[in-house]
């Protein structure tokens, strides 16, 4: 969707702002948040693709004024909700009005974590096809507006790249989260010049590349 | 939120943090008590990422691939393989690629549509890594970027993005300092610094360590 969240080439954000010896986290909700963000993800109930749907489809000046961990709380509450994890009274009280129902994964149990962890979720899946495009190969990115999650960023939108990587195929995050299954596609890493993106101001040597999924490109 | 107040009279008032704080325990609190989440487990998530997973791993990386050029090679062929060796692999970077830096030719990353960082190597994203004027600018005004961390680029070098778009994550392997020549690994490690992974930064010079 074209949210707040889709922020390449935007302007007036002010210099980077980076911290000297900046800590993990700058406060202990902010451990909190992360833990029971990833350990709610361990009960297989939504996709990463679906959590990255409940952040960036947050209200655009609520996400623009949010810290990150603020933004990850905000699409945690909305998960909960969206699955039917908790109730509306529930999640406005914190408070329980009974047990929880079945979950699609068990509960991430302490001595699951390293190894829950060290797995993590791979994306890679059989190809349903044969690859179109191969390293070398001209392609245009598509004109597209989707309503849901997209990875094609509007900045990269009908623009001429060059296929420089081919993946294999993977999970279609526009598929996955809209709950329509993973529908593998075949992903790529395209490289756009950088007068291609930005006009004749851009410095003529540089280049931007994205990864991008075939629904994404055409033969240019 | 002020209404919380009364019992919380340690806590400032109305501040923000003060409203984050109460926010989460009540989430957490209702979250256990429906039996999704073991408190136990989250503690052993944050001691994990605040205490053991951070950029010396990648730093280890980056050392392993200047030290032993066999290693380098592998890891130009399949980085996620590679970095295993180190004992370093899973969430968030269960599809690595590394990306040399050269004399024509520097690399920088960012995740303009979130926060895609390569946390086996890396660890957590600092705050200005997922911050808005990072993610916009980064591919608009890399070279804008790049002067404002302090990075002198050489006469010829082009700049690329890397966009991180999908699951795919990208670990820079900065360029090795001049004066590093029969280095041990170990020494190697601690002129690698987090941003020259990132590519807002290079590697430390000699000079630099031991000043």
């Amino acid at each position: 969707m074209n949210g707040a969240q889709d922020l390449g080439g935007m302007m007036g954000f002010g210099p980077v702002n980076p911290e000297p010896d900046e800590p993990v986290f700058h406060a202990e909700w902010e451990r909190r948040v992360l833990a029971a963000t990833l350990a709610m993800g361990a009960l297989g109930e939504w996709s990463i693709d679906t959590s990255r749907f409940a952040r960036e489809s947050l209200p655009p000046a609520q996400y623009l004024t949010s810290s990150y961990y603020q933004i990850w709380l905000a699409g945690l509450e909305r998960l909960i909700r969206w699955q039917e994890l908790v109730s509306a009274d529930e999640l406005a009280s914190g408070h329980s009005q009974g047990p929880g129902r079945p979950t699609a994964r068990p509960p991430l149990a302490p001595e699951r974590v390293a190894s829950a962890l060290a797995a993590g979720s791979p994306t890679e899946r059989p190809a349903p096809a044969p690859a179109r495009f191969k390293p070398g190969d001209r392609v245009m990115t598509r004109t597209i507006n989707p309503t849901g999650h997209t990875r094609l960023p509007r900045y990269l939108r009908h623009h001429l790249g060059e296929i420089i990587a081919v993946h294999g195929a993977h999970v279609f995050p526009d598929s996955s989260a809209a709950g329509k299954g993973e529908d593998p596609q075949w992903l790529y890493t395209a490289k756009f010049a950088a007068s291609e993106l930005w006009g004749p101001d851009a410095d003529h040597r540089d280049s931007v590349t994205a990864d991008l999924w075939e629904p994404y490109l055409e033969r240019a | 939120m002020s209404t919380h107040s009364h019992d919380h009279d340690h806590a400032t008032e109305g501040s923000e943090l003060d409203e984050m704080t109460l926010r989460v325990k009540a989430l957490e609190s209702l979250l256990v008590e429906k039996g999704y989440v073991d408190p136990a487990a989250l503690d052993a998530l944050i001691d994990t990422y605040e205490t053991k997973v951070g950029p010396r791993n990648g730093a280890q990386v980056v050392a392993r691939a200047w030290a032993d050029p066999a290693y380098g090679e592998r890891l130009r062929q399949d980085a996620t393989a590679a970095i295993a060796e180190l004992g370093f692999s899973g969430r968030q970077g269960e599809h690595m690629v590394a990306l040399e830096n050269t004399p024509e030719q520097h690399n920088m990353v960012v995740c303009t549509l979130c926060s895609c960082y390569p946390w086996p190597v890396l660890g957590l994203p600092p705050v200005w890594y997922k911050a808005p004027a990072y993610r916009s600018r980064a591919v608009i005004d890399p070279r804008g970027v790049l002067a404002e961390f302090g990075v002198t680029l050489g006469p010829d070098q082009a700049v690329r993005v890397w966009d991180s778009t999908s699951e795919v994550r990208y670990l820079v392997i900065p360029m090795r300092p001049a004066g590093t020549e029969g280095w041990s690994e170990e020494r190697l490690q601690h002129l690698v610094t987090r941003d020259s992974m990132i590519g807002t930064g290079l590697a430390l010079s000699p000079d630099e360590v031991s000043a």
